[in-house]
């Protein structure tokens, strides 16, 4: 916000835009480079998390059997990742893990929804510290609940050996311990983070391209309106991935649980 | 953004988690996760099983409301059903008893009618018997007073003329008896 202000206010365009686009400066101390304590990023992410907290807490204060508007609204998000997502994916068992899907999926929508919320317009989704910490706790869930449920051993016994002939094991093991141990949490984080990052990215792209175009040359103007016209229409794109990237994210925890709770492959 | 590199800021490699953002995202989610988890979702799970047994409870009592109605309905008819077959009963017994009573009171009436026939007949008879005794004094005496002025001549003996009398009225008897 602040750093791209500057940049046309100063009339300067700094095209293409970088990495280091997704890295401001810090609000306190105000201006500082390198510290990340306190940054749009992080402020965000309380944002989303006081947002969460007042929403849910004052819509279900005094719940009731019939249903107000907003407590509906609440019930409705809530249902539709406990049933749509947990018991769907999980079954009858999954309704215990529905508030913490419901917990992640409106943390993930919200925070991905700030790249396109104006004057935000970044997702602190784009760092992808906060994808990954997402994912580990995705990872420790999985595992924890199938160690719980079948025991250490049995568990990872059931995770590495597919039912498969003996001698294609040694192939496989390794194989289902790379992917379900290894590659698993990261997919997940750099998923999320990689959508992020890419739709910031290409917004950038759009919204600097046409400064950069029309402080280039004066009679670029109307390719400098098609690529804000792009840029609008990215939006409308980058709404999708949001949407779709936050729902993709708790399936696949949900189908990680379910798969670590599951009796057989 | 620009001046980022060249004051300093060494590049950032966006795939390395900045370790501050952890520790704040992590704070972050977890107080978030520790609110919403314990003090909202728990409540909605309460407030979906408190509808359905709300749903749940209505249509048992509708179901018992209804049982009973039925029990109540069929009760109503056993009733009504035995209270048609007493009313019918009592109304034969009625109609038998006034058959009954009106036999009785016919064969009284008969019984007293006859019984007023025969007073009746048996005064006259005897009324009949006494006009006739009387008479019979009488009109031998009126006969004997009509005789004896036509004839002039008063009979002396009386049991002759009693004889003659009697004899008579016997001739009389016979012939209004033919």
């Amino acid at each position: 916000m602040f750093g791209q202000s500057n940049v046309l206010a100063q009339g300067e365009v700094n095209f293409p835009p970088s990495v280091e686009d997704f890295y401001l400066p810090s609000i306190a101390p105000w201006g500082a480079h390198n510290n990340y304590w306190f940054t749009k990023i992080t402020f965000m992410v309380w944002l989303a998390v006081g947002i969460l907290i007042l929403f849910f807490l004052l819509t279900y204060r005094k719940p009731q059997l019939v249903p107000t508007k907003k407590q509906w609204i609440a019930e409705s998000i809530y249902g539709f990742v406990r049933n749509n997502i947990a018991v769907d994916m999980i079954g009858h068992q999954g309704v215990r893990f529905a508030p913490y899907f419901t917990t992640l999926f409106c943390f993930v929508l919200l925070t991905n929804f700030f790249a396109i919320v104006p004057f935000f317009q970044i997702s602190p989704n784009s760092h992808i510290a906060f994808p990954a910490f997402l994912a580990l706790i995705s990872y420790v869930l999985f595992n924890w609940v199938g160690i719980k449920k079948h025991g250490f051993g049995k568990y990872f016994k059931h995770a590495l050996i597919p039912p498969a002939p003996w001698y294609i094991l040694p192939l496989l093991i390794p194989i289902e311990a790379f992917s379900t141990f290894l590659v698993r949490p990261f997919s997940l984080a750099v998923r999320l983070f990689a959508n992020m990052f890419a739709g910031h990215m290409l917004l950038l792209v759009f919204t600097l391209g046409g400064f950069a175009m029309l402080n280039a040359n004066a009679l670029l103007a109307p390719v400098s309106v098609l690529s804000w016209v792009m840029t609008v229409a990215l939006t409308f794109l980058e709404f999708l991935v949001i949407v779709l990237q936050a729902y993709v994210f708790t399936v696949l925890t949900a189908s990680y649980v379910q798969g670590a709770l599951a009796e057989e492959h | 953004m620009y001046f980022l590199a060249a004051e300093g800021g060494e590049a950032h490699n966006p795939i390395l988690p900045l370790w501050q953002e952890i520790v704040v995202g992590g704070i972050a989610f977890v107080i978030l996760c520790f609110v919403l988890m314990k003090f909202v979702f728990p409540r909605m799970e309460q407030t979906f099983q408190a509808r359905v047994d709300a749903i749940e409870g209505g249509i048992k009592r509708a179901e018992a409301a209804q049982a009973e109605a039925n029990q109540l309905l069929e009760q109503y008819r056993a009733q009504l059903a035995e209270a048609r077959t007493d009313a019918a009963k009592i109304r034969d017994d009625a109609r038998a008893d006034a058959e009954g009573i009106r036999q009785d009171i016919l064969a009284k009436a008969r019984e007293e009618a006859d019984r007023v026939i025969q007073a009746g007949k048996d005064q006259l008879a005897a009324e009949r018997a006494t006009i006739v005794r009387e008479l019979r004094a009488e009109v031998g005496t009126i006969a004997v007073d009509l005789a004896s002025k036509i004839v002039g001549e008063s009979l002396a003996d009386e049991a002759r003329r009693k004889g003659t009398v009697d004899r008579f009225l016997s001739s009389l008897e016979s012939t209004g008896a033919r």
